[in-house]
C-alpha cells in the first residue's frame, strides 16, 4: 500500500492507485452487503431451528447449521488467502496482502467457531469433548496456522517484506486443506464422512439440507461482509501509516532547511 | 562488453528509492557512483547483482567480441557488499577455497590472490583472528580467485589504510586493462584514470 | 554444491555448530520425561517411542533457527542467492547437511536413549527405523520456517510456532508405527511408509519453497 507522491510514478506502479477506488467501491457495496447477511442469517436461523429433531441425534443435529457453514468458511477463508498469496508473489498487487491479512483473523474465528461447535456437539453424542482423529486434527492444525501466520504477519515490521513472507508460509500451509478435506475418506474415524459435497449427490435428507445451504449462504455473506470491513480498515491504517511516514519526513526536511 | 542500465525504478521497503536511473559502462571504464548516506547507492549497487527486484527498467549486456551478449548480466558480476562474507570459524584459505569452488570459474589461485592483497603467508590463520582492514584485504582477494568481469563493489575500502588503499586502486586498474568492469559507491577517490560518475542526490 | 556441502559440514562440526548441543539436548529432554511422569517401568515404556520422537523433533528445531541466519549475517547469503547454483539445489544441500549433523546423530543415539526407558528390543529397533526416515521431514520443512524467519532478531520462537504443525502428521504416524511394533494386530509398514513419504514429498516441496521465500526476503 505505498502511496508514492511522485508526479511521473513509473507504469509499473499505476496498480497502487487501485486502494482507493476499492475504498469507494466498499462503500457503497458494504450496506447491501451487510443487509443480505442479516436477512439471510435469520432466515437460515428460523429454518434450522424448525427443522423435526434428527431420529438419530435429536435436538443436537441443528448444530449442524452452525458448525457445517463455520467449517466451509474456515476453509474458505484459507482457499482466499491462498489465491491473495499468489496475488503477492506472482503479480505483486497491493490489495492482494490486504486481502490475505484481513482474511486470517476471520479464517481463525471460524476454525474456533467450527472446533467449538465441534465440541458441543461431540459431547452428547460421542461421549467426549475431544477425540484426536484425523479430521479433528487436521482441523486443529488449520487454526494453529492460521495463528501463527496472524504472528510473522505482526513479526516482520516492513510491509511489503511481511506480505511476501507471509504468502510463502500461506502456500506452505495449503497442504492441509486436501487433508482435512480428505482425511475423513484417507483414515477411519470418528467423524462422520462427507455428506453434502461429495461427487454422487448429498446424502442428507432434504429437510436439512436446504436450511444447511441457507446458513450456508448466510455464512459466505458473513464472511464477505466482515472481510472487506477488514480489508477497508487495513488500507486505512496503512494509509496513515504512510501519512505518519511522511508527515516525519517532512519535519527532518524542514529542520534541514532552517539549519 | 557494455553492461546497460534503462530506467531503473527499484522499491526498498515502502520507499522509490531509485527513479529514471540510466546509464552505460563499457569494458575498461569505471563509473563511480556518488552521493549523500541514503541516497541509493547501496540500493543500485544490490539492484545490479539481482538481490533486489527493479520495478521497471532493465539491465542488459552487449558484447560482439566476446560472446557474452545476451548472457544474463548477474552472472558476469562480482558483488562485495557491506559484509565481507566470510565465515569466523574457518581459517582464511578454507574461506577462499570454498568461494572459488562456489563461485567457479577459477581465476588466480588461492596463494597467488593473497598475495596480490597483500597477506600472503596467512592461509592457515582463523579468519576470525584478522583485524577489519585485513578481513576486508581478504574479501577483496574473493574477486580475483574466480574470475567475472563486472565487479559491483560497496564501499570497497572501507577500514583500509593508506597502503592497502593504494595497493586495491592498483588491482581495480589491472582489472581495467584487463577488459573488465567496476562499479562501486564509495565517497573517497579510488585513484582511477577513466572513470565516469553518478551522482545521486539527497532523497526528497 | 559440493563445495558447500563440505563448508557447511566443516562449520557443524566445529565449537558454536551446535551439532553436538542438539544431541545433548536430546538426551536431557529423554531423561526429564521419568522425573515428570515418574519411574514407573510399563507406562515409561508404553510412552517411550513418543518420548524418543518428541525429543527428535524439539532437537532439531533447535539448530534451524541458525540455518540461514549465519550466511545473513555475514553476508553469505547475499552470494548464495546471486550465485549460478539453483538456489533451491544450495537449501537441499544445506537442509541435508542440517541432517546429517542433527537427525542422523539423533537417530543412532535413539536406541541407546531408549534405554534408560525400558522400551523393548522390538519398539527400539522400530523408533530407530521411523526417526531414520522422520527426521529428514523436519529438517527440510524447518528450512522453510527458517528462510522465512531469517530476518527477525529473535524467530526461533516463530519458527517453531510455524513448523510445529507442520511437523505433526509426522509425529502421528512416527509414533504410530512404533506403536503398531510393539502392539501385535497393528501392521508396522503403512505407517512407517507414510513417514518415509512425507520425507520425500517435504524434500522437493522444502528447498523449493525455502528457496522463493530467500528469494522474497532478500532487500
Amino acid at each position: 500500500m505505498t502511496i508514492v507522491d511522485s508526479p511521473n510514478i513509473p507504469r509499473g506502479l499505476t496498480a497502487l492507485a487501485n486502494p482507493t477506488r476499492f475504498l469507494a467501491l466498499v462503500r457503497i457495496v458494504l450496506p447491501f452487503l451487510t443487509l443480505i447477511t442479516v436477512i439471510l442469517l435469520a432466515i437460515g436461523l428460523w429454518m434450522g431451528f424448525s427443522v423435526p429433531d434428527d431420529y438419530q441425534q435429536g435436538r443436537t443435529v441443528r448444530i449442524m447449521f452452525v458448525h457445517v457453514p463455520s467449517v466451509w468458511m474456515a476453509m474458505g477463508a484459507y482457499m482466499v488467502m491462498v489465491s491473495s498469496a499468489l496475488g503477492v508473489l506472482v503479480w505483486r498487487h497491493p490489495l492482494a496482502d490486504v486481502a490475505a491479512r484481513a482474511a486470517a483473523p476471520l479464517g481463525a474465528c471460524f476454525t474456533f467457531l467450527g472446533l467449538a461447535t465441534g465440541s458441543i456437539w461431540g459431547r452428547p453424542m460421542w461421549g467426549t469433548w475431544w477425540v484426536w482423529d484425523a479430521r479433528l486434527t487436521s482441523f486443529l492444525i488449520l487454526f494453529i496456522i492460521y495463528l501463527g501466520l496472524m504472528a510473522l504477519w505482526n513479526s516482520i515490521e516492513e510491509p511489503a517484506r511481511s506480505a511476501r513472507m507471509a504468502a510463502v508460509a500461506i502456500l506452505v500451509g495449503a497442504i492441509n486443506i486436501p487433508i482435512i478435506k480428505f482425511s475423513v475418506d484417507w483414515f477411519t474415524t470418528l467423524h462422520q464422512p462427507a455428506s453434502v459435497l461429495r461427487s454422487d449427490g448429498p446424502t442428507l435428507a432434504p429437510e436439512f439440507l436446504y436450511p444447511l445451504f441457507t446458513m450456508g449462504l448466510a455464512f459466505l455473506f458473513l464472511f464477505l461482509t466482515l472481510h472487506l470491513m477488514a480489508m477497508r480498515n487495513e488500507i486505512l491504517r496503512r494509509q496513515i501509516r504512510t501519512l505518519q511516514r511522511k508527515a516525519t519526513r517532512d519535519i527532518r526536511a524542514k529542520k534541514q532547511a532552517t539549519t | 562488453m557494455k553492461l546497460i542500465a534503462s530506467n531503473i525504478a527499484v522499491i526498498r521497503g515502502e520507499d522509490l528509492i531509485l527513479q529514471d536511473v540510466s546509464f552505460n559502462v563499457s569494458a575498461g571504464e569505471a563509473l563511480i557512483i556518488r552521493g549523500e548516506n541514503g541516497s541509493g547507492k547501496s540500493t543500485l549497487l544490490r539492484a545490479i547483482a539481482g538481490l533486489l527486484p527493479l520495478e521497471v527498467g532493465s539491465f542488459s549486456i552487449e558484447d560482439p567480441t566476446n560472446g557474452f551478449g545476451g548472457t544474463t548480466h548477474t552472472d558476469l558480476c562480482h558483488y562485495l557488499g557491506h559484509e565481507n562474507a566470510m565465515k569466523p570459524a574457518m581459517s582464511v584459505g578454507e574461506n577462499l577455497v570454498f568461494w572459488q569452488e562456489f563461485a567457479g570459474q577459477p581465476h588466480l589461485d588461492i596463494d597467488e590472490a593473497m598475495d596480490m592483497v597483500g597477506l600472503d603467508g596467512l592461509q592457515d590463520v582463523p579468519f576470525a583472528h584478522l583485524s577489519t582492514g585485513q578481513r576486508r584485504r581478504i574479501s577483496i582477494a574473493r574477486l580475483l580467485i574466480s574470475y567475472r568481469p563486472i565487479w559491483l563493489l560497496d564501499e570497497p575500502t572501507a577500514g583500509l589504510d593508506a597502503a592497502s588503499e593504494k595497493q586495491f586502486s592498483e588491482l581495480m586498474k589491472a582489472h581495467l586493462e584487463d577488459d573488465g568492469i567496476i562499479l562501486a559507491a564509495t565517497h573517497i577517490p579510488l585513484g582511477l584514470d577513466s572513470t565516469k560518475e553518478l551522482v545521486f542526490g539527497a532523497i526528497k | 554444491m559440493i563445495a558447500l556441502f563440505k563448508r557447511d559440514f566443516k562449520l557443524a562440526l566445529r565449537s558454536g555448530g551446535g551439532a553436538a548441543i542438539a544431541l545433548l539436548f536430546y538426551f536431557a529432554v529423554v531423561i526429564s520425561m521419568p522425573f515428570a511422569i515418574g519411574p514407573d517401568p510399563i507406562l515409561l515404556s508404553t510412552i517411550g517411542g513418543a518420548t524418543l520422537w518428541i525429543g527428535a523433533l524439539l532437537a532439531s528445531l533447535l539448530g534451524l533457527e541458525r540455518l540461514f541466519q549465519s550466511d545473513a549475517e555475514d553476508g553469505s547469503l547475499d552470494q548464495m542467492l546471486i550465485s549460478t547454483v539453483p538456489l533451491g539445489g544450495q537449501v537441499f544441500i544445506k537442509s541435508l547437511v542440517h541432517w546429517l549433523v542433527t537427525g542422523l546423530p539423533l537417530t543412532i543415539m535413539a536406541p541407546v536413549f531408549g534405554l534408560f526407558l525400558g522400551m523393548s528390543q522390538d519398539a527400539l529397533l522400530a523408533s530407530m527405523a521411523t526417526l531414520a526416515v522422520g527426521t529428514p521431514a523436519i529438517s527440510f520443512i524447518g528450512a522453510v520456517g527458517a528462510s522465512i524467519t531469517v530476518s527477525l532478531a529473535r524467530g526461533g520462537l516463530l519458527l517453531s510456532v510455524l513448523v510445529l504443525p507442520m511437523c505433526i502428521p509426522v509425529l502421528i504416524f512416527g509414533v504410530g508405527a512404533v506403536r503398531a511394533a510393539v502392539t501385535e494386530p497393528d501392521p508396522f509398514l503403512p505407517p512407517f511408509l507414510l513417514v518415509a513419504a512425507i520425507s520425500l514429498f517435504f524434500a522437493v516441496i522444502g528447498p523449493f519453497a525455502s528457496a522463493l521465500a530467500l528469494r522474497q526476503g532478500a532487500s
